[in-house]
């Protein structure tokens, strides 16, 4: 039995570790490639002149850079109107989606009231409803509101969510009771409170809220495509799947509207990530 | 719809400075939506004052009571002049004897082809009865490699099995449009020549978005057939380069046992119930049903005017791509005129498919495709006998 | 704590007016726009609406339970449904798989810039499915695709992904898995890191190998983790929609139709309406079983 240095010892666990680091690295990368690369062919298919993308064999990288495609976009097939739209009603769900389920959220988690709890569960099983159930239904009472094809008939169904106003509540169940009674002792009416006391408690989970809701309206599909009809008024996931179904011919054309229907809502995830991501994290911590 | 959407802004500043006070505003959809989204637009009662709607819609708008009778507008109109329509057209926009819709521009299917590949494989024309039609198919193919094909018919349309089903002399349902008739031997025999054509490599089993580029294909020689619509004969015009545009050529169709039938398709412009504008409205289907107006439309979309007097002009008759067009449209017929259409011609390719594939047989396809359209049927088998029982 | 000065803690009739205050538009809407529809469903899939009854509701007939029956009698519905749970439950483990194995290599102590790779594979997750699922549409061609592409490098033919009956459900169980896997990695993230150090220290002084680590310590730990991923993939991937409406309309040879498409289509397109509230009941049948199957399976695990 020779003696085995500890120096020895070191050694071959040191090499054994970076072996495994470079194989670690390597999935990684492999795994990012993949994640890119569709993103990435969209980008250069979309800069490619026109019939290139149905090259034989197929290429890569254009031979020759062209914005022409996202001229036509803005100019001849109108996708700044969409764009717009799509802009429009994801603020407008966003802010105020933000306001009602805060108050909701808060409501549930500190307010004491009657029957508070039984309440909140009997709202938390529509968690399981999907949303589809709802869809007949409600388009045929927006029709009876005269809603249908409008951008309210839009918003309104997503002004409301269940998960929103969980989020908000589990976050703000931590603020103090103390805080709160102590205010109330003083005086301050529930508003107040609300406005001074909560919110800039609850501001990382109401920027998650926010973000989220961002994305999930400007990427919503089918309710859209449902209640549109005037094409004017199509948000951008609805016009490009018009798009697609009216040029199926032009690829560079198409990819160019994935562009630009994809770059905002990247861009907005990329500088906000971290509350993102911590709100999805924060969704999962549940009982 | 599809261009015409595009090309109707154009028209609309002429009629405007003629009409001063009515101001158009025009909307496009892609023709696969345009069939839900002017049904939702009808639910949400968000319609237009006029829509093209695609003939074979107009029933089903009118069993919506959402189409304003014309004829007696028609009547007092010196533009619209039925006796100038083809009556196969005009026809198709009459439901119980009421018209609901002016033909603005038709429609219907013939062959496209290559006329260098035809004469290689030793036709200098497009054969005129089937059993020769599918002879300069097999010639064509044996000079074709894997993935080249003679004819190519996308298996999500319903066109083609349905025309050659008309051919065939079948009805598509019967009794008074509340049964199927796709088992019937008119239609069987139709169908198997149909599914012939892909079960022998004449055709590919391919779906219509599948096709990435039509006018390539073309191009390169991958097909050497299509059936397929007027407004192809700009699209190929613009999109084939120089080179092929003298090897290219319209022909009718070939029917059973000489030239055969199409579709009396189209598109008609129709006024809607609930317009608050029907007189200006009205103009504007006047201004737009006018020869020298529907000639212009024709020149700047290639879609075929329905007036038979606009033909005279060169610009139609002497355009040999057109002639065929004209040939084949004194020998059209409409699809049955039942507002369920839309469905049970999507239910024709859903089934054709399952044969196609050969996941089921040939009559089984049929007897189910009947079996489903029965189905469709049933409420206006309930409907019409409650009107029978004059409860109306 | 009452005191007798200016003010005093509000008695609970006041905490209630206060709180309807806030809970008023919440409910409201949720009540309005959700909960009454889903109710209303059940009461229109007993009911024959259709075309004819928007136009004149005289037109309609209550049915009973005949959408239901006719329902089971189809066989587009019960493919619509072997195609929706092919891709939930071949499309589901999929995509935890992939997420648990990118969790555990961004949560490996030999590993930097975790951030960025998270970032990474975050992204596809964050992009407009209709705008990503148009731009596969096009790498799966059969031709002209990149996939197809790569593949023949490695000898393997030409798959008509879109086009072959049994190759559409793979393809877009590809794309989801490529889509949705960096969500349930973030929540199997703060899963792994809500595991104590100790209890790896102890195996590693134990003698045990990684292998036996993760299989002994890591998986019983993310338990709870892995049910609650499990069944909110399967609940999102139930509601199968936009990826066949884009890329295949339900095709080819209906391999793709889904039950929400399958509801789209005769609710929306062709305006059966009474029938389509009964699929979309359906789909809520088979939603709510799931789950409850998982809980109930995890409960028994536990």
């Amino acid at each position: 039995m020779t003696a085995i240095t500890s120096g020895e010892r070191a050694n071959s666990a040191g090499r054994r570790d970076r072996f495994i680091r470079a194989l670690l690295y390597a999935l990684l990368v492999i795994g990012a490639i993949m994640a890119l690369l569709p993103m990435a062919w969209m980008v250069s298919a979309s800069l490619m002149p026109a019939g290139e993308a149905s090259s034989f064999p197929p290429r890569f990288f254009p031979t020759r850079v062209t914005f022409s495609h996202y001229v036509d976009l803005f100019t001849r097939l109108n996708l700044g109107r969409y764009l717009l739209n799509s802009a429009f009603v994801a603020f407008v769900v966003t802010l105020s989606s933000l306001v009602i389920n805060s108050m909701a959220g808060y409501a549930f988690a500190k307010l004491r009231f009657r029957g508070r709890d039984r309440l909140f569960r009997a709202l938390s099983t529509g968690l399981v409803l999907p949303v589809q159930v709802a869809m007949l239904p409600l388009f045929l009472l927006l029709k009876n509101l005269g809603m249908i094809n409008t951008y309210w008939g839009v918003i309104i169904p997503g002004l409301a969510s269940i998960f929103g106003i969980f989020l908000v509540r589990q976050y703000a169940l931590a603020i103090p009771d103390e805080m709160l009674d102590a205010a109330r002792v003083d005086g301050a009416s529930e508003f107040r409170i609300f406005r001074s006391i909560v919110v800039p408690g609850i501001v990382p989970i109401l920027a998650t809220l926010a973000i989220w809701t961002f994305l999930a309206t400007w990427n919503d599909f089918m309710w859209p495509l449902i209640v549109l009809s005037d094409e004017s008024r199509y948000t951008l996931p609805v016009a490009l799947a018009n798009l697609a179904g009216e040029h199926v011919q032009d690829t560079e054309l198409m990819m160019a509207g994935s562009v630009i229907t994809v770059v905002p809502v990247m861009l907005v995830f990329l500088f906000l990530q971290r509350y993102y991501i911590q709100g999805v994290m924060a969704g999962s911590v549940k009982g | 719809m599809g261009r015409e959407g595009e090309v109707v802004s154009e028209l609309i500043p002429a009629f405007e400075r003629q009409n001063p006070g009515i101001r158009v505003q025009v909307q496009q959809i892609p023709w696969s939506a345009a069939h839900e989204k002017l049904l939702t637009a009808y639910v949400g009662e968000a319609t237009p004052d006029i829509a093209m709607l695609g003939n074979t819609w107009v029933p089903e708008f009118v069993a919506l009571d959402a189409l304003e009778p014309l004829d007696a507008r028609v009547a007092r109109s010196s533009d619209v002049v039925r006796s100038d329509y083809f009556p196969g057209i005009w026809s198709t926009n009459v439901v119980e004897g009421i018209t609901y819709a002016v033909p603005w521009y038709v429609d219907t299917r013939v062959l496209f082809y290559r006329t260098d590949l035809l004469a290689k494989a030793g036709y200098d024309r497009m054969p005129s009865t089937w059993a020769e039609w599918r002879t300069a198919m097999v010639r064509l193919k044996s000079g074709m490699s894997a993935r080249q094909y003679p004819l190519l018919i996308p298996i999500t349309e319903w066109p083609p099995p349905v025309i050659l089903g008309l051919q065939a002399g079948s009805t598509l349902l019967r009794d008074n449009g509340t049964y199927g008739a796709f088992s019937q031997p008119q239609f069987k025999k139709a169908f198997d020549f149909y599914i012939g054509l892909y079960r022998d490599g004449l055709a590919p089993a391919l779906s219509g978005s599948e096709i990435s580029n039509l006018y390539q294909e073309f191009e390169r020689g991958n097909i050497a057939m299509y059936i397929s619509g007027p407004w192809q004969i700009g699209e190929f015009t613009n999109r084939l380069p120089k080179s092929l545009q003298d090897k290219w050529m319209t022909a009718p169709l070939p029917g059973i046992d000489g030239p055969g039938v199409s579709l009396a398709g189209g598109a008609s412009l129709s006024l809607f119930r609930r317009s608050t504008n029907k007189e200006q409205a009205w103009k504007l289907m006047e201004y737009l049903s006018r020869p020298e107006i529907q000639l212009q439309f024709y020149k700047l979309t290639g879609d075929l005017p329905a007036r038979r007097s606009t033909w005279r002009d060169s610009s139609l008759a002497g355009n040999r791509h057109t002639r065929a067009f004209r040939e084949q449209l004194d020998r059209v017929v409409p699809t049955p005129l039942v507002p369920e259409w839309e469905q049970i011609a999507t239910k024709v390719f859903e089934h054709g498919e399952q044969a196609i594939r050969g996941r089921k047989s040939v009559e089984k396809a049929l007897a189910a495709l009947d079996s489903d359209v029965d189905g469709i049927l049933k409420k206006r088998r309930w409907l019409m006998e409650k009107q029978k029982a004059g409860s109306r | 704590m009452a005191t007798a000065t200016a003010g005093r803690l509000r008695i609970p009739s006041e905490a209630n007016t206060a709180a309807w205050f806030f809970l008023a538009p919440a409910l409201a809407l949720i009540g309005i726009f959700f909960f009454l529809p889903v109710a209303a469903a059940m009461l229109l899939s007993l009911t024959d609406f259709d075309l004819y009854g928007i136009a004149n509701p005289g037109n309609t007939r209550f049915v009973g339970f005949e959408n239901y029956s006719r329902l089971l009698r189809t066989p587009d519905f019960w493919l619509a449904l072997r195609n929706t749970f092919y891709f939930a439950f071949v499309g589901g483990p999929l995509t935890i798989a992939v997420s648990l194995g990118a969790a555990l290599l961004l949560s490996s102590k030999l590993v930097r810039f975790k951030g960025v790779f998270r970032t990474i594979y975050f992204t596809p997750f964050v992009t407009t499915l209709v705008a990503v699922a148009i731009v596969w549409r096009y790498l799966y061609h059969s031709r002209y695709g990149f996939f197809n592409y790569a593949l023949s490098y490695f000898g393997v033919g030409p798959i008509d992904w879109l086009g072959d009956p049994h190759w559409a459900m793979p393809a877009i169980i590809l794309m989801a898995v490529w889509k949705s896997f960096g969500y349930n990695m973030l929540i199997f993230i703060a899963g792994l890191q809500a595991i104590p150090e100790e209890l790896y220290d102890a195996a590693a002084i134990d003698g045990a190998s990684p292998f036996r680590r993760f299989w002994s310590i890591t998986l019983p730990m993310l338990s709870p983790t892995l049910v609650f991923v499990t069944v909110i993939t399967m609940i999102g991937y139930f509601q199968l929609f936009a990826e066949p409406y884009v890329m295949t309309q339900g095709g080819p040879l209906r391999s793709t139709t889904s039950v929400v498409l399958l509801m789209y289509e005769e609710g929306f397109r062709w305006w059966r309406m009474g029938y389509a509230a009964a699929i979309a009941f359906v789909l809520f049948i088979v939603i709510l079983l799931a789950t409850l199957v998982q809980f109930r399976l995890q409960k028994e695990r536990a």
